[in-house]
């Protein structure tokens, strides 16, 4: 199909898809289904959560019912360690299940776990939803994300640890199977990003983490795109991103050489005043660019999330299954666009890495 | 903004698992592949290196052999002038001695000649001086018997004279 063709269907799509959405919405006053909410849609798929829901039947309905994969929930509280499976919250992130474990009484308001103050049984909240007579304990809960992270490093063990025992079982060092899918990869994460970002000499040093930060981003980001883990936004969420921003800044300031000092604090080859000046913003820049590595990919990778769940949602909006002519090219649009998007912020990420890397490690050269 | 608000556990979890899959990966994964990707390459260099050396050495081989060919042709053509300039010094040399030679034996045979020739001379002055001798005795002998005689004598004589 020409792109031409493609287009004039596209549009007709459109054109079909809003004539029908008029009549549609027409006789729809009367029914009495619950006011969809696209921003709280949105919100709890791209959050994180306590379980690993799939599917709902009859939603709304007398006999609703969801499958999910319960996750365990851990809690340090003042009584101590308190582990529950989030089943026992049956699907309610609306704060009306009350779970009694180990002395405290636990409600799950939007995917934060609350404990009730003592005496306490039913959440009462402020003018803005914020839970007033409870408090969050400390939560080292196996949430999805955290599910989709052990996933995901199964998965990156199986692939790359079968990778290396090729090489071992081969003559020669020829990859075979799985190997030669991995080499041209781990080439490339060398020639392209380690070597001309660090430098020839010094590069090795920091492979590992590249290849590993640069593989374990991607997987995430695939991950977070297939919907049947109902988006689990590992690579999307802030704590995620901030955990390996925090790496990438600890390894740039404990590999930092006498140079990468100098040109923080006394900038070499400018004036006095002029070094004064430089040396509070080079100590800010210290920390904006790890700072700007987490916000990249947080943003990047939710922010595609938002755009396909908020095509989505227009058929909701509408009211009328004819927006998915719309909706649905759209979304896979932004579908395709997010599978390079997936490889793109990961070499990004790693890109930028080596480059701080390179920078501190960088000899004077003047 | 609940989204920008890291949550604690997550942070954790992340920090864990990425440290054990940094140092698992490190270890058993990046260690040999790497390795054997820069085995491999070094391999693939030294080839390179060596091929490229023996295509030089058969270069310099050929270039030697050229060299060397030259130098046979010119040595020979050397050689050949050579034999050309000693037969051509030979032919004038002994055409030079075979003429001091001849022209040696031509003045020996002429020394020769001319010494016959006084010889042959002296000789013959000799024997005329004797003939003469003789005639002039007969003569005088004539003389002093018969006038015609000694004339008729005289006259044989000399007739004898012109026959030797």
């Amino acid at each position: 199909m020409t792109l031409n063709t493609f287009k004039s269907v596209l549009f007709s799509a459109l054109f079909l898809a809003i004539s029908f959405a008029g009549y549609a919405t027409e006789d729809s006053d009367n029914k009495d289904d619950k006011e969809f909410d696209a921003n709280e849609m949105i919100m709890h798929h791209v959050k994180d959560a306590y379980g690993m829901h799939i599917i709902t039947f009859n939603e709304g309905k007398e006999d609703e019912h969801h499958i999910s994969i319960p996750l365990p929930v851990i809690l340090w509280t003042e009584n101590g360690l308190t582990t529950f499976m989030s089943s026992e919250f049956h699907h309610d992130y609306s704060g009306q299940v009350v779970v009694e474990k180990n002395g405290g009484r636990f409600v799950n308001v939007h995917e934060k776990i609350y404990q009730l103050n003592d005496g306490e049984s039913v959440v009462s909240y402020d003018a803005e939803h914020h839970p007033v007579n409870a408090k969050m304990p400390l939560d080292f809960s196996i949430t999805r994300n955290v599910f989709m992270m052990w996933v995901s490093f199964t998965i990156l063990l199986l692939i790359f640890l079968t990778a290396a025992r090729h090489y071992k079982k081969s003559e020669n060092n020829i990859p075979k199977g799985i190997a030669s899918f991995v080499e041209p990869l781990v080439v490339f994460v060398r020639d392209e990003i380690g070597k001309p970002m660090i430098g020839e000499h010094k590069y090795k040093k920091y492979m590992p983490y590249l290849l590993t930060v640069f593989f374990f981003i991607w997987i995430n980001n695939i991950f977070g795109l297939i919907p049947f883990f109902n988006g689990a936004n590992l690579s999307g969420n802030i704590a995620f991103t901030l955990t390996l921003a925090f790496v990438t800044f600890i390894i740039t300031t404990f590999s930092g050489n006498k140079n990468y000092w100098k040109h923080i604090f006394w900038m070499p080859g400018v004036p006095v005043p002029m070094k004064i000046f430089l040396m509070p913003i080079e100590i800010i820049g210290m920390f904006t660019k790890p700072i700007s590595l987490m916000i990249r990919l947080f943003a990047n990778i939710t922010a595609g999330h938002i755009i396909i769940l908020a095509l989505y949602s227009l058929i909701f909006i509408f009211k009328t299954e004819f927006m998915g002519f719309v909706s649905v090219p759209f979304a896979l649009f932004i579908g395709i666009i997010e599978i390079i998007v997936t490889a793109i912020q990961a070499y990004i990420f790693t890109v930028l890495s080596a480059l701080y890397f390179g920078m501190a490690t960088e000899e004077a050269h003047h | 903004m609940e989204l920008i608000k890291p949550g604690f556990g997550l942070v954790f979890w992340t920090l864990i698992t990425f440290s054990i899959l940094l140092f698992i990966l490190r270890k058993f994964a990046w260690k040999p592949i790497l390795g054997a990707v820069e085995e491999r390459e070094d391999g693939i260099k030294n080839a390179l290196a060596s091929a490229e050396k023996a295509r030089k050495e058969m270069e310099n081989l050929h270039a030697d052999n050229e060299r060397i060919l030259k130098e046979a042709r010119t040595e020979r053509e050397t050689m050949l002038k050579e034999a050309r300039d000693i037969k051509a010094k030979m032919i004038a040399d002994a055409k030079d001695e075979a003429q001091a030679q001849a022209s040696k034996m031509i003045e020996q045979a002429q020394a020769a000649i001319e010494s016959e020739k006084k010889s042959a001379m002296a000789e013959l002055k000799n024997h005329v001086a004797g003939l003469s001798l003789d005639i002039a005795e007969k003569v005088v002998r004539q003389e002093l018997s018969n006038k015609d005689k000694q004339l008729e004598l005289v006259e044989s004589m000399l007739g004898e004279a012109k026959l030797n």
